[in-house]
């Protein structure tokens, strides 16, 4: 049944090719790709996984499965970010008649692969899914982009082959010092790896994976890509699909703890790179949408930040709090900057310009736009209320974690206190963002504007919808994580204090009157 | 059946279709591609039922061998000729262009009997054990394509990619027989079984001075470099594969590289398997495997015409497949030889790069171009052929999910797991990556072409019957084992 999650848009691709409306079939096989994923997280909760995933040999030496199905509460978690983000790509942005079909097989496509990676029980599927996205993404940026389109194309496709190759290397050298037959996960992460590799494997993981998640420095190609990308590539892009080296991080660090810790400071000198650096780089931009590419390079910050509390721990048991924070940041942040994205192309294809210079006042002529918007950029600060909150004090609560176990501040700690300043140059950026856009005297571009159509709207609310259910409920994703029948139920006995911090703070009447004025 | 028949039916019905040519009433060759076709589909079967030559038959097993890899390789030489004649039915409106009375197929039925011909030695080339019998296959092999590289006589570049093949085809088979003297004068025998046990012999002369033997083989290596393609051997590709008629392109690259390669392997394997000469010769065939890649894939990046493109990813692959033999492995219950790391390239490589001339065709045809422009806009001309093209560059680029990352994935993974032993292998491994990130920009540039330009006219890209069926097949087959590669083991006997 998990198989249907990557066999659904496939055959929506087959359907597109054979004539059927391009449009239709992408809403309608997103559609039922997000009932199929609500409800497999429902039966997951329900604790019925048995008879779930499906697992064909396709070579039998080495062993390689086409493994699908829902590995731990990780892949479920992951998997409802891809089939919300792809819900709401699918209803986003418009382009010409004749490009039509490429459009809506590039989002199945992306999606596909998203979604295939992040179900893969198999390290082979896992690699191979995610490079199912490289060429669409090509051919979008090139066809359909802004900007210095084709440049961009060039750089991003670079980049990501460039990060995939690396990424392979350590793979592949990892699998062959675990001298397992099996590329199961299952398999793979009983084995253990000799320490003297562990070092050059960790190295090769972390650039690989660093690349594809914007790691800086190697996260020039992020920023333009987001911008310039069609919306819903660049949605399912930022949201979804650049998740996928940090989940690949996590997957795969208990294999290889000694080499990562012995990378730690690096991560962290990376990781205030991207929070700090990237940070007022990102205050500094004159475009929309170059902004907010930028403010999601500098938000892998924190998610990184999580993953070196969990390398400084060594292993779950230690840090129960970082893992389940890396993955709840993950997702809030997956489904805000597509909220953003979103909005974004429609404030351009409104006014006709994303220059700050020229936006202005927009507020009074799109209350609707403005309110949304307004929402999502609150999230990305990190209101609470909504779900980035909730990952980013876990975040932060990971972070020193360490401190307690330790004489004194370690690198982590300090990287955090560091990391909490973040926190200010987002607010800066975003709410000056928002100013010049919805606020002050009308711009260039803003003397008249429409305000977004019931249609328009549609997406935008799902997402806002989802953003103030799980900043309320955090533990409905949480829950998900929590009873991982598989592995480790006994390291996550200490997060019930999480959920205390969590809980008694979400004020979502009061944040809306923030909104209001 | 014995084995050796297989070779004598393909033989004599190259010798039934040069009747036919010469006294058959018919003028049309529709007849004669039919038969060689079928002749060649119907060789399949006794392939299926053929067994080893007795052993009491000492003279013969002695020059010949019949195992899975003899199997495979005869297997892969007969689909590689149907499907280039199959390309050659398509063809034949340009190869009709350059004929005596041009516009008729007048004088072209040799251009359907000689593959068969070419056929029958790659298939001796799979099963040859013994230095002579390899010679002679290879010749037979060579000489036949040194006529069908200039067939299209009245064209000039095709004339010049027979005179160039002509010469540095000559120059390699004074290499490999000068390289065949000094081993057999080293070792004293020119059974391939023999020297093996001659050169793993620890109180032999040749553990003591090991050279002229190396001598010998570098010979014979610069000799099969010419066959697969490698540096330093490459230089008459680039040239050869633009001017000859496209379906002997095609056929160089798949059907003579899988015959070099199994030669290759098998004077090889003595080499890697005994202790005294393994780091030389990995030395040595990581060296050609480096330079190969490096060669194969930067050059590639600035060529504007797609044979010619096709001519340095040919070299490049031959260097991946180099990469997997320098990290000599022969297999354990977890991992795959050398052998099956090799057998795997070459059979997704075969039905990825004949596609992709397959595609070729087709677009000459339409355009009378080779070049990468004749792309242009092909994907608002003709958006289904517009999509295959796509998923077979992808394939070539070696993208998961494709045929062409199985073969990458297996080459990569012998090569990192073998440079535990030797880290020498590294550099090979490092280059092979660098190779691949090329790889990604030459071959997205043709991508590039099909969607982002806007095309010269609007008129559909008209696709014959043959085609149509074979690129969609062969399509399938990309995405197939790119998800399943098991039948390919299969076949191999994994």
């Amino acid at each position: 049944m998990t198989a249907c999650l990557v066999l659904t848009p496939l055959i929506g691709v087959i359907a597109i090719l054979m004539g059927r409306d391009p449009k239709a079939t992408a809403r309608l096989t997103t559609t039922v790709m997000l009932i199929t994923g609500i409800l497999l997280a429902g039966l997951w909760a329900m604790g019925i996984r048995e008879g779930l995933s499906m697992d064909p040999i396709v070579l039998n030496k080495p062993e390689i499965r086409l493994g699908l199905g829902l590995y731990d509460g990780m892949s479920v978690i992951m998997m409802l970010l891809s089939v919300t983000v792809a819900f709401a790509a699918a209803r986003t942005g418009s382009c010409e008649k004749r490009h039509e079909a490429l459009w809506n097989i590039s989002l199945l496509l992306i999606a596909a692969g998203a979604i295939g990676a992040f179900i893969s029980t198999d390290l082979f599927f896992f690699y191979a899914f995610h490079e199912l996205a490289l060429i669409p993404t090509f051919l979008m940026i090139g066809i359909l982009g802004r900007g210095e389109r084709k440049i961009i194309a060039w750089k991003a496709t670079i980049y990501l082959a460039f990060g995939s190759i690396v990424l392979l290397a350590g793979l592949l050298w990892l699998v062959s010092s675990s001298g397992t037959s099996s590329l199961a996960f299952e398999d793979l992460l009983k084995t253990s790896i000799p320490s003297e590799d562990q070092q050059g494997i960790a190295l090769f993981l972390i650039i690989g994976f660093g690349t594809l998640v914007s790691l800086f420095p190697f996260h020039s190609w992020a920023a333009p890509t987001y911008a310039s990308a069609p919306a819903p590539i660049s949605m399912l892009h930022a949201g979804v699909l650049k998740k996928f080296g940090l989940y690949g991080l996590l997957r795969l660090h208990p294999l290889v703890p000694e080499g990562m810790s012995h990378w730690l400071n690096l991560v962290i000198v990376l990781l205030i790179g991207n929070i700090l650096w990237v940070g007022l780089v990102t205050i500094n931009q004159k475009r929309l949408d170059l902004m907010l590419g930028n403010s999601s390079v500098m938000h892998m910050g924190y998610i990184f930040l999580a993953f070196a509390a969990l390398i400084e721990a060594g292993s779950e048991a230690e840090n129960p709090v970082a893992m389940p924070a890396a993955i709840l940041l993950m997702f809030a942040h997956g489904v805000t900057i597509a909220m953003l994205l979103g909005l974004t192309d429609r404030i351009e294809k409104k006014t006709g310009t994303l220059d700050l210079r020229n936006l202005g006042g927009l507020a009074s002529l799109t209350p609707r736009l403005a309110f949304l918007f307004g929402l999502a950029a609150m999230a990305s600060i990190g209101l609470p209320g909504l779900a980035n909150f909730a990952g980013e004090v876990m975040v932060f609560i990971a972070g020193f974690k360490g401190w307690q176990a330790r004489s004194g501040m370690g690198s982590v700690q300090i990287a955090t206190i560091i990391a909490l300043w973040g926190l200010v140059i987002s607010a800066v950026y975003m709410l000056r963002a928002y100013r010049k856009t919805f606020q002050g005297p009308k711009g260039s571009h803003t003397t008249k504007a429409e305000d977004l159509s019931p249609s328009e709207r549609k997406p935008a609310i799902f997402l806002a919808f989802v953003l103030v259910i799980v900043g309320i409920f955090p533990n409905l994703l949480l829950g998900l994580l929590g009873d991982s029948g598989s592995e480790s139920s006994e390291s996550r006995e200490l997060q019930p204090p999480s959920k205390q911090v969590l809980l008694p703070d979400p004020e979502p009447k009061s944040q809306q009157a923030i909104l209001a004025n | 059946m014995p084995a050796y028949w297989l070779e004598a039916t393909v033989v004599i019905l190259g010798l039934i279709l040069l009747l036919m040519e010469a006294f058959g009433k018919s003028t049309s060759r529709e007849l004669l591609r039919r038969v060689a076709i079928g002749g060649l589909a119907f060789t399949l079967v006794p392939l299926y039922f053929a067994v080893a030559p007795s052993p009491d038959n000492a003279e013969l097993s002695r020059f010949y061998i019949y195992d899975n890899w003899a199997v495979f390789f005869k297997l892969l030489a007969i689909v590689a000729t149907i499907l280039v004649l199959l390309m050659a039915y398509d063809y034949r409106r340009v190869l009709n262009q350059f004929t005596e009375e041009p516009g008729t197929d007048h004088g072209t039925g040799e251009f359907y009997a000689l593959p068969v011909f070419a056929c029958a030695g790659m298939m001796w080339m799979a099963s040859a054990r013994d230095l002579v019998s390899i010679f002679v296959s290879l010749e037979l092999v060579t000489i036949t394509f040194y006529i069908l590289v200039g067939y299209m006589r009245r064209q000039v570049g095709s004339l010049e990619a027979g005179v160039k093949y002509l010469i540095l085809g000559a120059l390699s088979t004074g290499f490999l027989v000068y390289g065949m003297a000094w081993i057999y004068g080293v070792t004293h025998t020119t059974n391939l079984a023999e020297i093996s046990i001659a050169i793993a012999d620890p109180d032999s002369g040749i553990a003591a001075n090991p050279s002229p033997l190396f001598f010998g083989l570098s010979l014979m290596l610069l000799s099969l470099a010419f066959k697969i393609g490698a540096v330093p051997m490459h230089l008459w590709i680039p040239d050869v594969y633009q001017g000859a008629p496209t379906p002997i392109t095609a056929f160089l690259s798949v059907g003579s590289k899988a015959a070099g390669f199994i030669v290759a392997l098998r004077i090889l394997e003595p080499f890697f398997a005994s202790e005294i000469t393994r780091t030389q010769t990995t030395l040595i065939v990581l060296i050609m495997a480096g330079l190969t890649l490096l060669l194969g894939n930067l050059a590639a990046i600035a060529q504007t015409n797609f044979k010619r493109l096709l001519a340095y990813s040919s070299i490049a692959h031959a260097g991946f497949i180099l990469l997997a033999i320098a990290a000599w492995h022969p297999g354990d219950a977890g991992s795959l030889s050398t052998h099956q790391v090799v057998s795997l390239y070459l059979a997704t490589y075969l039905v990825i790069t004949l596609g992709a001339f397959f595609v070729l065709v087709v677009v000459r045809n339409s355009e009378s171009s080779d070049e990468i422009s004749a792309f242009d806009g092909l994907g608002q001309r003709n958006p289904s052929l517009a999509a295959c093209a796509t998923i077979l560059l992808s394939a070539l680029a070696g993208l998961p999910l494709t045929a062409g990352f199985i073969g990458k994935f297996f080459a990569f993974q012998l090569a990192i797991s073998s440079a535990s032993a030797n880290k020498a292998l590294w550099l090979g491994v490092g280059i092979g990556f660098i190779g691949v990130a090329a790889s990604f920009y030459y071959y997205l540039k043709v991508v590039r072409a099909i969607y982002w330009r806007e095309p010269a006219n609007e008129e559909e890209v008209p696709v014959p019957q043959i085609s149509r069926i074979v690129i969609l097949s062969l399509t399938a087959l990309t995405i197939l084992f790119g998800f399943w590669p098991n039948p390919i083991l299969w076949v191999i006997g994994g």
